[in-house]
């Protein structure tokens, strides 16, 4: 499915960073991130293994805290808030893992309430099955309802785990490389996932992938993180459109075999 | 925010000699001390997780029932079948079931459980929560607005520590049975008057001893199991390692706090 431009107001930000800086024991993994997310937009965040992607959205969760700079989302310091703002605010954010991060220990059925009952303190038996069923549905897994995790397939796992992140309807959805490991067929069924998903319930977005087709479909912006900054930020054709040999390799890998 | 460093129990430094470990030692020690406020700060402040603690309360007790049952007869019998002769050199038969009952109240029953329950429950604790850790489990929760350490941590210690003196009584119980069949079987004594002999010899404090003996012994497991597990460290490795330092570590503890109630104890005997 191509990707439908979607418009972006550029004055209505949702994640605004600066001055970002984040080291793990001597080892400077960020090094001054500068990154705006729009309203409605997705943005692909590329980059080597290692070079801190899922440092970056860890931090803008809050799972992480920065040694220096502001984090601020949908209006708040995430490195100020109290405890209780943090966990409003994450209600808000919903956060796909690599490696999707299912409760083994529940079925897909309960891992999927377990948000909702935890966080709707009122809802009903019924709203709470109305629910699941959709976002399911939405993820076009009805079938593993009742089925544990360890029974899913990798790209089951994946689907499940996106599901689960929403069902609290967050404005904003952080995806640590959806496509990772995935067979072409089913890598295209989660890039239509996500275009669905930022066209349905209207999310900011942040995909971090190694996969340029995925980039390419879901992406309205590309940033490229290199030796801990964002070194180039554009459309997919301004960030390629360039002879350095750190991003020449990401396209070529990929396009030319 | 206290989200920092909770990924990994100790620094990066040269992982060898004895000075580093020393350095470990101690940071441990303290990082444990830490995670011990954290519970009393956390447990006892609303929303109270009543569900949770008593699915867990069912847990430890499902986990360890057969075994701490099959456990606490054998010893009971055992320790009068092996008790007999010595008294018996002094025609002091009728004595058998006081000391069974003193034996089993003071000290094996307490101590039984605790050892199995560090066996069966600490190190299943340590597993879950240690691959809960690995797989970024933990993180989800987190992430989804629910607080992983009360949730996890708060509902297991809270279970061990209220189920693990009822698991104690039940042991007593069963070993006072396995007694009693040895009794029976040589002496012929009703089971009526074997239970009236039993609790002859016992004074409140020794209720109370047990009781408070084996409160402490499940708030170590479970503290144990869940640190272990909750700081473990990154890989499958770390779960392993989770699930054996949380028996290693609760088993160690239990024998230390034994020792210790037991002196205290005797101050007011
Ligand atoms: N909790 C942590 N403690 C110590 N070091 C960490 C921690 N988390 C990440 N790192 C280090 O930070 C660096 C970046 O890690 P990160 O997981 O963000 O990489 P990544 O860009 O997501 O890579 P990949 O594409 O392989 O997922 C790595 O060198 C890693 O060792
Ligand atoms: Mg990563």
């Amino acid at each position: 499915m191509e990707k439908q431009k979607v418009q972006i107001d550029h004055k209505d930000t949702v994640i605004k960073i600066r001055g970002l800086k984040k080291s793990f024991e001597d080892y400077a993994v960020l090094r001054g991130i500068d990154l705006d997310l729009y309203q409605g937009e997705n943005l692909v965040v590329l980059g080597r293994s290692g070079t801190g992607k899922s440092v970056l959205i860890k931090l803008i969760s809050g799972l992480l805290t920065p040694d220096r700079g502001t984090i601020e989302v949908l209006g708040k310091d995430v490195t100020k808030i109290s405890d209780k703002e943090l966990q409003e605010l994450r209600i808000r954010i919903g956060f796909s893992f690599q490696n999707s991060a299912l409760y083994d220990s529940m079925t897909v059925r309960k891992n999927l309430e377990f948000p909702l009952v935890r966080n709707r303190k009122n809802i009903t038996r019924a709203e709470i099955d109305t629910a699941v069923e959709t976002v399911l549905d939405a993820v076009g897994l009805s079938q593993t309802i009742n089925q544990m995790p360890a029974e899913l397939s990798g790209g089951q796992r994946k689907r499940i785990g996106i599901a689960r992140t929403l069902i609290l309807n967050p404005e904003i959805m952080l995806y640590d490389e959806p496509t990772a490991g995935l067979d072409p067929i089913t890598c295209i069924e989660i890039n239509d996932l996500i275009n669905e998903v930022q066209q349905r319930y209207k999310t900011s977005s942040i995909i971090i992938t190694h996969d340029l087709t995925c980039a390419k479909t879901t992406g309205d912006r590309i940033a490229m993180l290199l030796d801990g900054q964002f070194q180039r930020i554009g459309t997919f054709e301004e960030v390629f459109n360039t002879n350095d040999e750190r991003v020449k390799p990401f396209f070529d890998y990929n396009f030319i075999q | 925010m206290d989200t920092v460093n909770e990924t990994s129990a100790s620094g990066n430094a040269k992982r060898s000699g004895f000075k580093y470990r020393l350095g470990v030692f101690f940071a441990d020690i303290y990082k444990i001390h830490l995670f011990i406020v954290r519970f009393f700060k956390e447990a006892f402040v609303p929303p109270f997780e009543f569900k949770e603690v008593i699915r867990q309360c069912y847990e430890v007790g499902v986990r360890s029932f057969t075994l701490i049952t099959v456990t606490g007869f054998i010893v009971g019998l055992i320790f009068t079948k092996q008790s007999r002769p010595s008294l018996a050199t002094f025609g002091a038969n009728s004595w058998l079931p006081s000391l069974v009952s003193i034996a089993i109240m003071r000290a094996l029953a307490p101590l039984v459980t605790a050892l199995i329950a560090s066996g069966k429950v600490g190190s299943s604790i340590g597993a879950e929560l240690g691959s809960m850790r690995v797989t970024e489990q933990i993180d989800a929760m987190e992430v989804s607005g629910t607080k992983p350490f009360k949730f996890l941590v708060c509902t297991r210690v809270l279970a061990t520590t209220i189920t693990i003196p009822l698991l104690a009584t039940y042991t007593a119980f069963i070993g006072l049975l396995g007694g009693y069949l040895n009794v029976s079987m040589y002496e012929g004594t009703s089971y009526t008057t074997f239970m009236q002999q039993v609790f002859q010899p016992l004074v409140y404090l020794d209720f109370t001893a047990a009781l408070i003996k084996s409160t402490v012994f499940g708030f170590t497991i479970g503290i144990v199991g869940c640190y272990q597990g909750y700081y473990s460290t990154k890989g499958t490795e770390g779960v392993g390692k989770a699930a054996n330092g949380a028996v290693v570590t609760a088993m160690f503890l239990v024998f230390i706090e034994e020792i210790v109630i037991v002196q205290i104890v005797n101050n007011f005997r």
